[in-house]
């Protein structure tokens, strides 16, 4: 009898060129996604280095991390360029002439499909199951979701996979994250992750590969999972995993990229066989019932910093382990926040939808679904950008582009925008916010800026109150 | 890539757990696209007031720092965004290694790959090493590769690496040259894999 097997070990032993005794592995990448912000040195290096790109065809481009998000004052897609800075400008320009040199498909300021490189890949059919991706970006594990190995890599890991395709990776252990129960209205995937985080650490998963199962994930939609796997980073964890199923074919069916006629029954036939066989064993198990979660938010300067939105905030007198009670001081102070408190009704500046974490048109639908004939509150900025072109599209064709001007809320171009606050979109020293990115980290969203993570309902919400919102309240 | 063998030098002490890339180089510094010049930048935040002005109580900024090659800091050390540039930053200002009681995955890949040696101790030898080092920062600290030793006034303690990442160091090598020497294995299995 064959050894059962986990959806992680059937795609990493797949992908294994050669294992040299005491060296690590070489794995073979399928796909290999680039951006503006991480790739520049890798393409010098390989310019200096003589080298080329072993597998144009497999590598994709867009730009997303710098680009400003204002509408073009002329009109061309081009014309946003204006409000960018001189380094962005330039860094931008870079990428177009490295994917030009050396022949790679790029996704740039003029393309129909130009957003942020984890919404663009799932929804051009690039993402699919059973590949392996890197991406030059941590949040690569959101392709996860679609039961591939996706996961985050550095700037000479970006040059070592243009240059030979390969990766050298040590084995990752596994991680199976079991969600029994279902959500209670008015909670999302981004709860659940939040709460995961919680749970297990910003340090939690490091060193291994978190699999997401159980009724709660099987029940979610693609958009929904890849919010779920997006987050695995920000417990330490480089990758997290969806098996594949009838859900992420219905997804991927007649998408640009994916398998087309037999070559797709075909796909399908193998995809079915990647889900975790019976039996299989991981070298850590935790299981979260969904059931009792309620909205999740942070109220720290780590993604583990979170709690139930009624929930008062930690006193650090509380805590036994002096590094953990240093470092919630720390983040109060920061945070400006006293403990005991609650966190509802906490004024806050800005409220930012968007991201590779939910920036997707199901978060704009949850976020539109409050704010649809209300107002945002007359002191707070609220900022809605899409993750993509297509998202963007999307959205307006449902009308919910109007929803949000109507309210009050700015309606934005695609990218990365305030998750990283490179492109002018930042919070003033001092400001909160209530964001749906993913890290709340000092400064993260502006020298000095305050940031609560919550999910787009929690943000909609938000902004009509102005104040920190329990978004069961408005539904 | 500059080889790591042996050093000897003062201790940085930043004793903070789950030190994120964003504290060690914030998200403006990545605009570069050269990986030299980010010295300056590294926890810049921390480092900086707001007018610009170094921050005298930072630790960075004392005068005992000067000339440290090694930062001595809390758990989790590198958590978050995958930006090498954390790597480069640190190796800019002058530091070779960093110890603490764990590395994020990505960020541990970006320093090996860079010269930068992570050192993994004990919780034990971590409370060890700050007393001693908050209490003299003028004492030294040797970091011994070859033997895998961690040597400071009377103590000696042993840090795992792996062996691969431990002979790239010691010789000053890049990855990339290994993984180019395996063409042939690469085209033979792409043969067989992408027409399977």
């Amino acid at each position: 009898m064959m050894t059962p097997k986990t959806l992680f070990e059937k795609i990493w032993e797949r992908h294994v060129v050669v294992e040299p005794p005491a060296s690590p592995a070489v794995l073979y990448v399928d796909l290999h996604l680039v951006h503006e912000v991480t790739s520049p040195q890798a393409f010098s290096a390989l310019r200096e280095k003589g080298l080329r790109v072993r597998r144009p065809e497999r590598t994709f481009a867009t730009v997303d991390h710098g680009v400003p998000t204002l509408p073009p004052p002329d009109g061309r897609p081009e014309g946003r360029l204006a409000f960018a800075d001189e380094l962005s400008r330039r860094q931008i320009r870079q990428l177009e002439d490295n994917c030009r040199e050396f022949g790679i498909q790029l996704m740039g300021l003029d393309s129909p499909y130009q957003g942020i490189v984890h919404v663009v890949g799932p929804e051009l059919g690039l993402t699919q199951p059973g590949l392996t991706i890197v991406c030059g970006d941590s949040h690569t594990s959101t392709h996860g979701a679609f039961g591939a190995l996706a996961f985050g890599i550095g700037t000479s890991e970006v040059e070592h996979v243009l240059a030979t395709q390969c990766l050298l990776q040590r084995r990752p252990k596994t991680f199976l994250v079991n969600m029994e129960g279902y959500p209670s209205k008015g909670v999302t995937a981004k709860d659940m992750i939040l709460a995961l985080i919680a749970q297990i650490g910003t340090g939690g998963g490091t060193g291994h590969v978190l699999e997401y199962a159980g009724p709660a994930v099987r029940a979610l939609s693609m958009e929904e999972r890849m919010t779920l796997c997006n987050m695995s980073i920000e417990a330490g964890a480089r990758a997290g995993m969806v098996a594949p199923d009838d859900v992420t074919f219905e997804y991927l069916f007649g998408r640009p990229f994916a398998p087309k006629g037999e070559a797709w029954e075909k796909a399908v036939a193998y995809w079915r066989t990647l889900p975790s066989d019976e039996g299989a064993v991981y070298d850590k198990v935790v299981t979260l019932d969904i059931s009792d979660l309620e909205p999740m938010i942070t109220y720290g300067t780590n993604p583990g910093m979170g709690m139930p939105i009624t929930a008062r905030i930690p006193d650090p007198t509380t805590v036994t382990d002096p590094a953990q009670r240093a470092a919630l001081e720390k983040a109060l102070a920061y945070m400006g926040l006293r403990p005991g408190e609650p966190l509802v009704g906490h004024p806050v500046d800005v409220v930012f939808i968007g991201s590779c974490t939910n920036g997707r048109l199901t978060d704009l639908r949850q976020a539109a679904s409050l704010l649809r004939g209300r107002k945002v509150a007359p002191n707070v900025r609220v900022l809605v950008v899409p993750g993509s072109q297509q998202v963007k599209r999307a959205a307006e064709a449902e009308g919910l582009d109007r929803i949000f001007k109507e309210a009050g809320a700015e309606w934005r171009e695609p990218g990365c925008s305030m998750c990283i606050a490179m492109n002018g979109d930042a919070l003033q020293p001092g400001q909160y916010a209530v964001s749906t990115s993913n890290r709340n980290f000092e400064g993260r969203q502006g020298r000095g800026g305050r940031t609560f993570l919550a999910s787009p309902l929690t943000a909609a919400a938000t902004a009509i109150n102005g104040v920190i919102t329990d978004p069961r309240t408005l539904l | 890539m500059e080889a790591f063998q042996c050093l000897t030098s003062r201790v940085v002490v930043l004793p903070v757990d789950n030190i994120d890339t964003d504290q060690i180089i914030p998200a403006r510094f990545l605009k570069t696209t050269d990986k030299n010049g980010l010295g300056a930048s590294l926890f810049a935040d921390w480092r900086y007031l707001a007018d610009g002005q170094p921050d005298p109580a930072f630790v960075l900024n004392r005068p005992e720092s000067e000339g440290a090659q090694v930062l001595l800091v809390g758990d989790n050390f590198g958590c978050g965004s995958s930006r090498e540039h954390a790597a480069w930053a640190l190796l800019g200002w002058g530091f070779r290694a960093v110890i603490s009681t764990s590395f994020a995955d990505i960020f541990r890949n970006n320093a090996l790959k860079n010269g930068l040696l992570p050192v993994v101790v004990t919780p034990e030898v971590h409370r060890a090493l700050i007393r001693t080092f908050t209490q003299d920062p003028a004492q030294t600290l040797t970091i011994d590769l070859e033997t895998q030793t961690l040597r400071w006034l009377d103590q000696a303690v042993q840090f795992p690496i792996d062996p691969f990442s431990k002979d790239c160091l010691l010789r000053g090598v890049d990855e990339l040259g290994y993984l180019l020497s395996l063409e042939t294995e690469i085209t033979a299995f792409e043969a067989k894999y992408l027409t399977g």
